[in-house]
């Protein structure tokens, strides 16, 4: 998976208007990740557009053996974006799935391969968004915290946007970015992986949770949902088994986390 | 315990990883070895230029060699036979054990010293060599660890691995006659070399791996740390190389390239302390060589993926193990687990060429295509892109199954009704919308045991509403007239 990493690729000027693709995991089950990205956005002037035809960029089928529906679910997702405005992603993983793997899904079928060459310059991970186009600089209102960020394995090797993920939350002044042990190392979720070979799964995701416990962070960020499910779900899971009423590793998606500590409310309290 | 190489690997391939990530101490060992060698890798490549150009040549050779692979093979041929090395072709593993055999009856061998091959273990020729009572004796010290043992390689690079230095200790102390036990390494080594440099000089054939075949030349390199190779392939009579037909490169010149990527990539070394080029038999007026030197070039299913346009990057692979170095499952289960001769990324995605894909699925799938072997990989094999491939040549129905071997073998009734389930929602948006409104409606009774899920995490809940729902709601802080469309 070579990949041009965020770094080589060109940037447009900042755009009146974009398009949201959620992903099915925030649309169902972390709604207010998305509600601050399109909060984020908006505040820097950019209408968000949110196709309501929208469902998922298909990777579960294409990671899983079955391109036929990967490409049915995928073949659905490139109409959903006429207009030639930018495509914002809040999730490393599906970005990759757009930008690279459309691409790969479609190279026998010439029309569809047109239209996924054409949306794949312009899907852009969130963070990647935020850094590289919207030249994102806001003043921290937060109070002092000390967070370690995890980043996708996708958004890591193929969207190049730990980069970027890093660089917002080091341009909160209060915010301190205690790095873990092994941060590039997966946390084991890998979609079906984590059902297909659930002590694998377990091994990496509990290591995941230690590693990042050890470093002293007092909340975990990542712009990619599954990810956050998977080591939030462990980390739960071991607080219950350990009598822990109040969790150990809270973790929020970062577009949560950078519109909490960015919004202009009284005592910097989130909107 | 021992550890065979499994014929049907993917059979019980969840037990072993059970089990294997049950034990704190090969997890810890694993780790260890593991952080060691990536550092040491690491170290190798100060400067990303250089190594992402030499990243680039490396792939360039390697590709050049395989795109005109049967040339080379037939140019390789020549010029070892010129040289007086003796080539054999074995399609099979039986046919490559049987030529040996053959070498062996007629020189009437009684002892085989070996160097370290994969190879060989893939074709199980200690199995059939000791089968037809010959000593067979590994000199490379962790080959010899593992045959001591009664185990099986768990690293193609760093045999004994898994194995602590007590427990290397207890293991010398029962099986070799006269030896104390001893945590010593430096001690440990030395008992070793002792046995082994004793047997060199009666042992009747020496048998090794190649690195690189060099076509224009006829040339087989072979590098190695311990000096057991050149024992190998100079103090007994007979001389037997054995290698699979991917290894021929064009040029000389590009084994200088190759081999700058090998040793930094494997063990994070500059140079390998041996390097040697074998370019045939003692001459007349030579000292000291072999009589005879013969190279078996072995294909089991390497055409098979030859053959295949995404395939044929496999073959690509050097057998450095930086990415078993670097995966995060192989870090977790060792190589053992796996069940075949090449363990980790390399491992899961050549077995399904020498055993069938239906035999290795579960290798296939024993990955959060999470990337790091692709980013490692000296010769950028996509690795990750090869195991989506695998996926579904493994699970593909009758009609969409290939020619390849065991393609279609692990075809789920249930998985493709389940994927066909989603793929009816997801490419459905109304439908999509009614099942997840009724999920979020719903999602009290979202169900607490969630398969394997939730075996060691808390239970995934939809939210209350969903984020179109929220979208539609009147916003007090919308700065812009977003829109659902
Ligand atoms: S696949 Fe690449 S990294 Fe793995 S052993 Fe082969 S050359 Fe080395």
């Amino acid at each position: 998976m070579e990949h041009d990493t965020a770094g080589a690729r060109r940037y447009p000027a900042k755009p009146a208007d974009v398009y949201l693709f959620a992903t099915c995991l925030i649309d169902q089950f972390a709604p207010e990740a998305g509600m601050d990205t399109v909060r984020l956005l908006e505040r820097e002037g950019i209408r968000v557009h949110f196709p309501a035809d929208q469902t998922c960029c298909g990777q579960p089928a294409y990671t899983s053996g079955y391109p036929d529906e990967a490409r049915a679910v995928a073949a659905r997702q490139l109409e959903l974006f006429p207009e030639p405005w930018p495509v914002v992603v809040p999730s490393g993983s599906c970005a990759a799935m757009m930008r690279h793997h459309y691409p790969k899904l479609f190279a026998a079928d010439k029309v569809h391969l047109a239209k996924s060459e054409e949306l794949a310059e312009r899907i852009f991970e969130f963070t990647e968004f935020l850094v590289h186009v919207v030249h994102f600089d806001r003043p921290d209102h937060g109070a002092a915290s000390t967070v370690a960020l995890h980043t996708s394995c996708h958004a890591r090797r193929e969207m190049g946007s730990h980069a970027s993920s890093e660089a917002l939350l080091a341009g909160l002044s209060r915010v301190k970015l205690v790095r873990q042990e092994h941060a590039e190392e997966c946390c084991g979720f890998g979609g079906t992986f984590s059902v297909r070979h659930p002590a694998i799964s377990e091994a990496m995701v509990t290591d995941k949770v230690q590693s990042l416990v050890a470093a002293g962070a007092e909340c975990v960020v990542s712009a990619d949902s599954g990810c956050l499910f998977n080591i939030l779900g462990r980390a739960d899971h071991m607080d219950r088994a350990a009598g822990r009423d109040s969790p150990s590793l809270p973790c929020e998606h970062i577009a949560n986390f950078l519109w909490r500590r960015t919004a202009e409310t009284l005592n910097g309290e989130s909107a | 315990m021992s550890h065979p190489i499994q014929l049907h690997p993917s059979a019980d391939f969840i037990a072993r990883t059970r089990a294997a990530t049950a034990d704190k101490d090969l997890r810890k060992g694993f780790r260890g070895a593991m952080d060691f060698l990536q550092a040491k890798r690491a170290a190798q490549f100060p400067d990303p230029v250089e190594l992402e150009t030499l990243r680039d040549l490396g792939a360039a050779i390697r590709r050049h060699s395989l795109a005109c692979l049967p040339d080379l093979l037939e140019q390789l041929e020549g010029r070892l036979t010129a040289n007086g090395i003796q080539v054999h072709w074995a399609e099979t593993p039986d046919e490559a054990n049987a030529i040996v055999l053959d070498i062996v009856r007629r020189r009437q061998a009684k002892s085989v010293i070996k160097g370290k091959s994969m190879v060989s273990e893939e074709v199980a020729m200690n199995h059939v060599l000791e089968a037809a009572g010959l000593e067979v004796l590994e000199s490379d010290m962790g080959e010899y660890i593992v045959q001591l043992a009664g185990e099986a390689p768990s690293h193609i690079i760093m045999p004994a691995i898994h194995k602590s230095k007590q427990q290397i200790a207890a293991l010398f102390a029962a099986k070799l006659p006269g030896v104390a036990y001893t945590e010593d390494v430096d001690e440990l080594i030395r008992i070793g070399r002792d046995v082994l440099r004793r047997k060199f000089a009666a042992a009747d054939i020496g048998l090794s791996g190649v690195n690189f075949a060099v076509a224009e030349t006829g040339t087989l390199f072979l590098v190695e740390n311990e000096g057991n190779g050149r024992m190998c392939t100079t103090v007994p009579k007979v001389h037997v190389a054995i290698t699979g037909i991917e290894k021929v490169v064009a040029k000389l010149e590009h084994v200088a390239v190759l081999n700058t990527l090998l040793p930094r990539s494997a063990t994070g070394q500059a140079v390998e302390t041996y390097q040697n080029f074998i370019s045939g038999p003692r001459k007349p007026d030579e000292l000291d060589g072999p009589e005879e030197v013969h190279l078996i070039l072995l294909d089991n299913g390497r055409t098979q993926a030859y053959a295949d346009r995404e395939f044929r990057a496999t073959l690509q692979c050097i057998r450095c193990g930086a990415c078993m170095n670097h995966c995060p499952v192989y870090a977790r289960i060792g190589g053992h687990a796996y069940g075949t001769t090449y363990p980790g990324p390399i491992g899961a995605i050549i077995s399904p060429h020498l055993l069938g894909i239906g035999a290795t699925h579960a290798l296939a799938t024993a990955s959060t295509l999470c990337g790091a072997c692709a980013e490692v990989c000296p010769v950028r094999i996509p690795i990750p892109q090869l195991l989506i491939r695998l996926r579904n040549e493994a699970q593909a129905d009758s009609a969409h199954a290939s020619a390849l071997r065991g393609a279609g073998e692990s075809h789920s009734v249930l998985g493709s009704l389940i994927f066909r389930a989603w793929a009816l929602l997801y490419a459905h948006p109304a439908f999509y919308r009614m099942a997840t409104w009724l999920m979020s409606r719903l999602r009290v009774l979202a169900p607490a045991r969630q398969g394997a899920w939730t075996q060691m995490r808390t239970p995934l809940i939809p939210a209350r509403r969903r984020l179109r729902d929220l979208l539609r709601e009147p916003r007090r802080d919308a700065a812009r007239d977003s829109t659902v469309a």
